[in-house]
């Protein structure tokens, strides 16, 4: 299991969720991804688009002005 | 006897626009035993809440992608895929032209049809399917569009329109039985009411505004700054931080060679302040007051002219003296007190 961070601040829905998808392809199943987003609807969307592909939001929360999102990528 | 064994389940894959036409679409499909995955597709000019929810006062709406909401009731996987890059040559030289503003809408049609058509080969599905409804639209939808729509995207008969197809000629999942075409839909025209009653018999609420725009470019105050960002620079083209600006904040061009982007309130604030190593910024220091990005190449004198123009838009407004701190894109920084600019000198053809 490895620990990846991905930089999706300043990009409006849907970009968040397009990098997210896109990182993901190039993980392993098990693998944490750690998105940082300045857009407040990444904590919708983010889960949203786990939630049909399968993947685990292990975690969420709100930092000054941005969202971080910690997923646990499928197998 | 042995059985025979099952026939192949055969896989659609659905453009997802996030709207109410192509959700029922999609469900008629999954209802005839049809795997479905959905795609939507991101040219940068998508209306999303978000884009709105940079506004302070927007943030009590709910905030959610209509596409990743229609996927979910629909239980089906969305590919969201980002075509910024390739639409860039969709909307600058768009074969069939613009409709009322700047929106190139057969063209994109033909274009995300297309791309579908790429992903169902490269996937191994069998057919597209789309929410277009005949006569519903003026430009990609009426009667005698679609099928240029089919020519030209290469989709041919693999292209099923499960809304209108009975008002069609029978495409290929029709006649080969993969789907019955007795239980697809005949509606035309823009009359909504087919399409609330199919939502309502399939238990859809809170989807999106039917009829509701997608696009951006087919809104005239979004079609009158893109062109005027072409005739500034004086060519057709765009990245993806021009189109996402345009979206945000009061924008004023004094002169040809530069623009004002002036926040509206926090939120916009806030997202400006993601621009500020990329454009010259006005900042009002003395008084509660909008970051304001200044695009082009401007002098000196302009910049103070632009900072006259920036402190009537803050709490300073009336003040005898405002302090800006004016910031160039090399990072030089000057601080200076201006008078605000009274409303009566701010020209009404300086808006764009």
């Amino acid at each position: 299991m490895k620990k990846h961070t991905l930089d999706a601040r300043n990009s409006l829905c849907p970009m968040p969720v397009i990098k997210t998808q896109n990182k993901i392809a190039e993980l392993n199943a098990g693998d944490l991804l750690e998105v940082t987003c300045t857009d407040p609807g990444a904590l919708n969307d983010i889960p949203a688009w786990c939630r049909i592909n399968g993947h685990l939001v292990k975690e969420m929360y709100e930092n000054d002005d941005e969202v971080v999102v910690v997923i646990e990528v499928n197998s | 006897m042995p059985t025979p064994p099952a026939p192949e389940q055969k896989k659609a894959v659905a453009l997802i626009s996030g709207g109410l036409d192509s959700l029922l679409a999609a469900r008629l499909m999954i209802d005839q035993g049809i795997h479905v995955e959905g795609i939507n597709f991101y040219t940068g000019f998508c209306v999303e809440g978000h884009t709105h929810a940079i506004r302070k006062k927007d943030k009590a709406k709910p905030k959610r992608n209509n596409a990743l909401w229609s996927a979910e009731q629909l239980g089906i996987k969305l590919h969201i895929i980002d075509i910024i890059e390739e639409y860039k040559d969709v909307l600058i030289n768009p074969k069939h032209g613009y409709g009322a503003n700047m929106n190139p809408c057969l063209d994109c049609k033909i274009f995300m049809v297309g791309k579908a058509k790429q992903w169902m080969d490269e996937n191994n599905f069998d057919f597209i399917i789309t929410g277009e409804v005949m006569g519903q639209r003026p430009m990609s939808q009426r009667k005698d569009l679609l099928p240029v729509v089919v020519r030209e995207s290469g989709a041919d008969d693999r292209l099923l329109r499960p809304l209108c197809a009975q008002n069609l000629a029978a495409t290929l999942p029709e006649r080969e039985g993969w789907v019955n075409r007795d239980q697809l839909k005949a509606f035309s025209g823009r009359n909504r009411k087919p399409q609330m009653a199919l939502a309502a018999e399939f238990g859809f609420e809170d989807y999106a505004t039917p009829a509701g725009g997608c696009c951006f470019l087919t809104d005239k105050n979004y079609s009158d700054k893109l062109v005027d960002l072409w005739q500034a620079r004086n060519k057709k083209d765009y990245e993806l931080d021009d189109i996402m600006l345009l979206k945000v904040g009061r924008h004023l061009r004094p002169q040809p060679h530069y623009k004002l982007i002036v926040s509206r309130e926090d939120g916009e604030n806030k997202f400006l302040k993601g621009y500020k190593k990329q454009f010259s910024t006005i900042e009002i220091k003395s008084h509660n007051g909008p970051l304001t990005l200044v695009d082009g190449e401007p002098s000196d004198d302009d910049l103070k002219f632009a900072s006259r123009i920036a402190a009537r838009f803050s709490q300073g407004r009336d003040a005898e003296s405002v302090t800006v701190k004016v910031t160039r894109k090399n990072g030089e920084e000057k601080t200076f007190d201006i008078l605000p600019m009274p409303p009566s000198e701010i020209q009404k053809e300086w808006y764009i």
